[in-house]
């Protein structure tokens, strides 16, 4: 189980300061949530994590600095999954998914037995194996979300950071992509850090929220703490109403003016 | 407000094989067994059709052209020039010195420039993740028009045989280089938007140039033309002139197979999965472009090959660059061989330029390409 430090983080994109001073702490195996508005800054810190843009501040998982590890050595560490990922059209199911063994494949050789053997069986977790010799365009969202997450999942990283898993999913898909990850998490030992829209339901999965506003962090802490109507009001300008819920989990109602 | 509230503990439902552990590399299990085996492998299929599509019209366009030899004995004295077979043929020394001299190194050309071209197309359409891409896209062509030009201007048919294909092979290095250097000042990160708009600028201002030099020159005019439509007869020279070139172009295009299969999911994502995507995207970028060079260097500038070989073998054998660049070498070779059996005879014992050939079957093709992708991508 990898733990990953985040100290004093700060991303310029272009002219623009988009983050800075971020500091927090993700326990291993367990599932940070960040929220906030549009723009508010939330895929570039993804992005920042998984070494793709440049930044100041330290990255850390399980006390080795990113920046010290090749990139190669980087992707074994942590997988991710963009909120709107390219799929090329004609790929297979079955050799998008193997792309994720990239990181252990040497440079311009080509995958051994065994990458294929974790690809196969990854998508058997996921219930993909039907869909191995389908290409990529001939799926529907859900299954390409689930697609997403088997690439991520191959490369047998211990930290999965997910933009936006469940956008443009209907209700059961969403929720059968959050279970399917609870599981990976609690099965695998995996440190989740994702980012979610849909409050109620971060709040009933994550065991840490962070509130990005104002190129920083607003809030962090349980979600009981994070998803205050006060909070939510200020950051989201939205009236709400926060019940709560089974296990004492916040649930967040849309109030009408 | 609708409510997903959080099933309370796993059900034993149909995700339950989730909690599974993911075997280790090495252990064996009944997915693994079940892995298709060749998902991302060359196709078997396709590439033997390819193969036998290039030998096919290499003996059709040995057997057939201008000259009035009776294919039987042609077959005959190709037989009699294998290792360990002496056959007669019955070809007269004349015959048989044409079909060695002529025939043979042409043949051979066209499959080398044809490859080239296809190979060094796809090579650009995954760099640039555009299946439109054509390896003239960055001012190859136009560097390479510019210079060729200069030198039938200047040397005034004077100089050696070697001036026109190292003042091409100079000219399609330089043209690509110089929008390279240009893509990365006005773009710096090397993103390939910018890359492109680069390619327009370089080859439309050194395009300009050369027409000028042209107008300037008009006595030449007939030369330059033929020059740019393309020939592969140039013989056994041009043959080995092209080889080396051919040879390591080709190596680095089909050793990076794979990492364009990695680069065509995003540049966020291959970088994610440890891709050095700038240097893998600047290795190919040298490679095509070295491939592109080299066939413009001994044919002039035959177009379409490049875009339309590629697009037929990502239909028929699928998207993996893996398949489609030997593919689309192997099939390239084919096409322009026929490409040249048609211009060397359909008019005999005049000849069409080759890349009115290509163009003639290559530009209604691209439109249908045209049409059909649309369909797809919105
Ligand atoms: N390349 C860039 N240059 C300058 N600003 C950028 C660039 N990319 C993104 N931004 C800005 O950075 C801010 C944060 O963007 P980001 O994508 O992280 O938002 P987000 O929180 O993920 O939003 P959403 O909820 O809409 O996904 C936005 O205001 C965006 O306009
Ligand atoms: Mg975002």
């Amino acid at each position: 189980m990898s733990r990953v430090e985040v100290r004093d983080l700060a991303v310029v994109l272009g002219t623009r300061t988009v983050l800075s001073g971020v500091d927090f702490e993700v326990g291993g195996g367990d599932w940070l949530a960040v929220i906030g508005a549009n723009g508010a800054g939330k895929s570039t810190l993804l992005r920042a994590l998984a070494g793709l843009l440049p930044h100041s501040g330290e990255v850390l998982v399980d006390g080795v600095p990113l920046r010290r590890l090749k990139p190669r050595q980087r992707a074994r560490l942590l997988a991710y999954a963009p909120q709107t990922p390219a799929l090329p059209a004609d790929m297979t199911v079955f050799d998008y998914a193997l792309l994720g063994r990239t990181p252990y494949i040497p440079h311009l050789g080509r995958e051994s037995r065994g990458d294929r053997e974790v690809t196969a069986s990854v998508l058997e977790r996921l219930d993909l194996s039907s869909f191995a010799s389908r290409a990529l365009g001939h799926l529907s969202g859900g299954e390409r979300q689930r697609v997403v997450l088997a690439r991520a999942l191959t490369q047998q990283a211990p930290v999965l950071l997910l933009d936006e898993p469940t956008t443009a999913l209907d209700l059961g898909h969403q929720q059968h992509v959050l279970e399917l990850v609870d599981r990976l998490r609690l099965a695998d030992g995996l440190t989740v850090v994702t980012t979610l829209h849909d409050l109620s339901l971060a709040g009933q999965y994550a065991d840490s929220m962070m509130l990005v506003a104002g190129g920083g962090t607003a809030a962090s802490g349980t979600p009981a703490e994070v998803l205050t109507e006060e909070l939510i009001g200020r950051h989201f300008d939205a009236r709400v109403r926060v019940a709560t819920g089974v296990a004492g989990r916040p649930e967040v109602h849309l109030e009408r003016p | 407000m609708t409510r997903l509230s959080r099933p309370s503990a796993p059900s034993g439902d149909k995700d339950a094989p989730v909690g599974g552990e993911i075997v280790p590399p090495g252990g064996r299990s009944v997915a693994a067994r079940r892995a298709p085996r060749r998902a991302a492998g060359l196709g078997l299929a396709p590439a033997s059709a390819a193969c036998f599509f290039l030998l096919a019209s290499m003996l059709a366009a040995l057997l057939a052209g201008a000259a009035d030899m009776a294919p039987g004995k042609v077959a005959l004295q190709l037989l009699d020039w294998l290792p360990f077979v002496s056959l007669d043929s019955g070809l007269a020394p004349v015959e048989r010195a044409l079909l060695f001299e002529l025939r043979l190194p042409r043949v051979l050309l066209a499959a080398i420039v044809g490859g080239l071209l296809a190979c060094a197309g796809a090579g650009y359409q995954g760099v640039f993740r555009n299946p439109l891409a054509d390896p003239y896209l960055l001012g190859a062509a136009a560097g390479a028009g510019l210079t060729t030009t200069a030198a039938i201007v200047f040397m005034k048919g004077d100089g050696s045989a070697l001036v026109v294909p190292v003042a091409a092979f100079a000219g399609a290095v330089g043209g690509v280089l110089l929008a390279y250097a240009l893509g990365n000042v006005a773009g710096r990160g090397g993103g390939t938007a910018t890359l492109v708009l680069a390619g327009v600028a370089v080859t439309s201002f050194l395009s300009a140039v050369q027409t000028f030099l042209q107008q300037l020159n008009v006595e030449e005019l007939q030369r330059i033309y033929s020059w740019i439509l393309g020939n592969v007869g140039g013989g056994w020279d041009q043959v080995w002139l092209v080889a080396p070139y051919a040879l390591v172009s080709v190596v680095v295009l089909l050793l990076y197979g794979r990492l364009l299969d990695v680069l065509s999911v995003g540049d966020d994502e291959a970088a994610s999965l440890g891709l050095d995507v700038a240097r893998v995207r600047l290795v190919v970028l040298l490679a095509a472009s070295l491939a592109t060079a080299s066939a413009v260097a001994v044919s002039g500038l035959i177009g379409f090959v490049g875009i339309v070989v590629p697009h037929v073998v990502r239909r028929l054998a699928g998207g993996s660059y893996r398949v489609v660049l030997p593919i689309s070498l192997v099939g390239g070779g084919a096409f322009l061989v026929l490409a040249d059996l048609i211009a060397r005879t359909v008019i005999a014992p005049a000849e069409l330029p080759i890349g009115v050939v290509t163009a003639f079957v290559g530009a209604p093709f691209f439109v249908a390409v045209l049409r059909l992708t649309r369909r797809v991508d919105t």
